[in-house]
């Protein structure tokens, strides 16, 4: 499904990779937590799955395509197979909650009856019915980034990128939008979500994949946050990286 | 469906940038009325050539009772002075390189000065026995007219010889230095109008910045995205160009034929058929300056 080999990259200007020879997989279905500190290379992991940023070397390889081989022209069309969520949940505030969603639909040129059937269903699958002519400023957190996800997940999306999308919302709220994700992910949708929540990923128990400094220093099944605040437990986190994860594919 | 939301699009990018838009709108407009009047010039030019180029190019003046230069000591040509001019405008050594010739007397001089000057205080002062009669003569190569000054030159009764189109050089002379002026001014402005269009695009499309960036994200393709801009530099230089257009065909209309025919009559000018051609001209230049900045300037901006 998505697959990175020995991709390093390294940002115009700036000495140290963001990302630094990460080799992994991610296989169709799963739910994958992305941790570590802020600018160890979670974002822009997720920037080079959706090809926003090219990779300095090492090839990626997203829903069967190898990145490196797709020209810029048809980007566009890869991209509607990924729906993506920020934490600042980048809604349209003069457009209502349906036409934030549609929006996604008409600038891909599907047809009105298209968007009159796969907009309310988004809608009901993200519990947003009957807010459909709200505008974003008169919903709260919570149902903001509601919106955001059925905007995400409309055009059925085979994978779902979710940037810290609890990082703005409170312990409560969080907790439905993880709820509304674990869904999505039952339904078949691959999610990977760059996090710091320490809280959510105790408790779900996925697959966690923690970054530092641009390398890849644990990949756990059913893992929790813990390690990378801690300075000699995340050393111990890179001199076993390799054998001690269960099932980590290489 | 798309082409709606397309079409809305351009109007709220327009609107949303009303001053800029009219600033491109002046500035295509005031560029390509200096096209477009380099382009009338140039018919002008073409025209006047034509006119001109049809018509005996050298005048063979005759000694009139005024006349003191030349082979004349105010003695007005005799008729048997005449028949030797023509004499040698028909030998063997000139009539290869006469296309035609015609004898003009003092009265046909008369009755064409005041022709052309009617009205002027210049057809009031002159009487016939003023002006010259005279050979015009055609020539085959237009460009041979020091041979009849050498053949004809020193023979008693010619005042002299003269090749009109030197006088006509001067005239082209200045209708050429207006035009190359012209299209200097709407070089200048037209680089002025292509940046103005590629900033305002640019403009319009920072103010839009969430939409695109949503656009991007969610897979709407380049095309799509670029076309409403595109299109948005193209209305407002279509509304300068045909500005322009109208602008030209009013010159045409008011200034050429209503003003300068009458201060210039003995001069066939540009009509309405010349600006008629040069106005779409214009426009589908306008458009495909602009088409050509707007997708310039908002690939740019994608790059990023």
């Amino acid at each position: 499904m998505i697959r990175f080999e020995e991709v390093t990259k390294v940002y115009r200007g700036t000495a140290r990779p963001a990302l630094n020879g990460v080799s992994l997989e991610i296989l169709s279905g799963e739910f994958v937590f992305l941790v570590g500190a802020s600018g160890s290379g979670k974002s822009t992991f997720l920037r080079l799955v959706l090809k926003e940023e090219k990779p300095t070397s090492g090839s990626i390889h997203v829903l069967g395509q190898d990145l490196g081989a797709i020209s810029s022209r048809k980007v566009p069309y890869f991209r509607r197979n990924l729906g993506v969520v920020f934490q600042d949940f980048r809604l349209l505030p003069n457009k209502t909650v349906f036409a934030n969603v549609a929006f996604t639909l008409q600038v891909i040129g599907k047809s009105k009856g298209f968007i009159h059937e796969a907009v309310p269903d988004a809608l009901r699958t993200v519990g947003l019915e009957g807010k459909e002519g709200r505008f974003p400023h008169e919903l709260s957190g919570g149902e903001q980034q509601r919106v955001a996800i059925a905007r995400a997940l409309v055009n059925k999306p085979a994978i779902m990128l979710a940037d810290e999308p609890t990082g703005n919302l409170d312990p409560a709220t969080s907790a439905g939008i993880m709820t509304l994700l674990e869904r999505i992910n039952a339904n078949g949708t691959t999610v990977i979500m760059a996090t710091h929540d320490a809280g959510i990923v105790d408790r779900l128990q996925r697959r966690v994949i923690e970054v530092i400094g641009g390398r890849i220093v644990r990949d756990e099944r059913g893992g929790g946050y813990q390690t990378q605040a801690n300075p000699v437990l995340s050393q111990a986190g890179l001199s076993q990286a390799g054998p001690s994860q269960a099932g980590a594919p290489r | 469906m798309r082409l709606g939301l397309v079409l809305s699009e351009v109007g709220q990018g327009l609107r949303r940038n009303l001053s800029m838009v009219v600033s491109v709108v002046l500035v295509t407009f005031i560029s390509l009325t200096f096209v477009g009047a380099a382009m009338l010039l140039q018919m002008q030019i073409t025209e006047m050539k034509s006119y001109w180029f049809d018509r005996a190019q050298v005048a063979v003046y005759l000694c009139t009772e005024f006349a003191t230069i030349g082979g004349c000591e105010q003695q007005a040509a005799t008729p048997e002075q005449i028949a030797q001019v023509e004499a040698q405008l028909e030998s063997a050594t000139l009539a290869p390189f006469i296309d035609t010739y015609y004898f003009e007397t003092q009265e046909e001089a008369y009755a064409n000065f005041q022709d052309q000057f009617a009205g002027t205080a210049a057809a009031e002062l002159v009487s016939p026995e003023f002006l010259p009669p005279a050979f015009w003569v055609d020539l085959v190569d237009v460009d041979q007219s020091q041979i009849l000054v050498d053949a004809l030159g020193g023979l008693a009764g010619v005042e002299s010889i003269e090749d009109e189109r030197a006088y006509l050089d001067g005239v082209f002379d200045v209708l050429n230095a207006s035009s190359i002026t012209a299209v200097g001014i709407a070089a200048l402005m037209l680089v002025a109008a292509v940046l103005l269009i590629a900033t305002t695009i640019r403009l319009s499309a920072f103010s839009r910045r969430r939409e695109l960036g949503i656009m991007r994200l969610v897979g709407a393709s380049n095309r799509f995205i670029q076309t409403p801009f595109i299109l948005e530099g193209v209305v407002a230089a279509l509304i300068g160009s045909a500005l322009a257009g109208v602008a030209i065909i009013a010159i045409v209309e008011f200034f050429v034929q209503g003003y300068l025919t009458e201060a210039l009559p003995l001069t066939s000018l540009v009509g309405l058929d010349e600006a008629l051609l040069v106005a779409p001209v214009l426009l589908v230049a306008g458009a495909l300056l602009a088409a050509v900045s707007a997708n310039v300037a908002i690939t740019r901006y994608l790059r990023v």
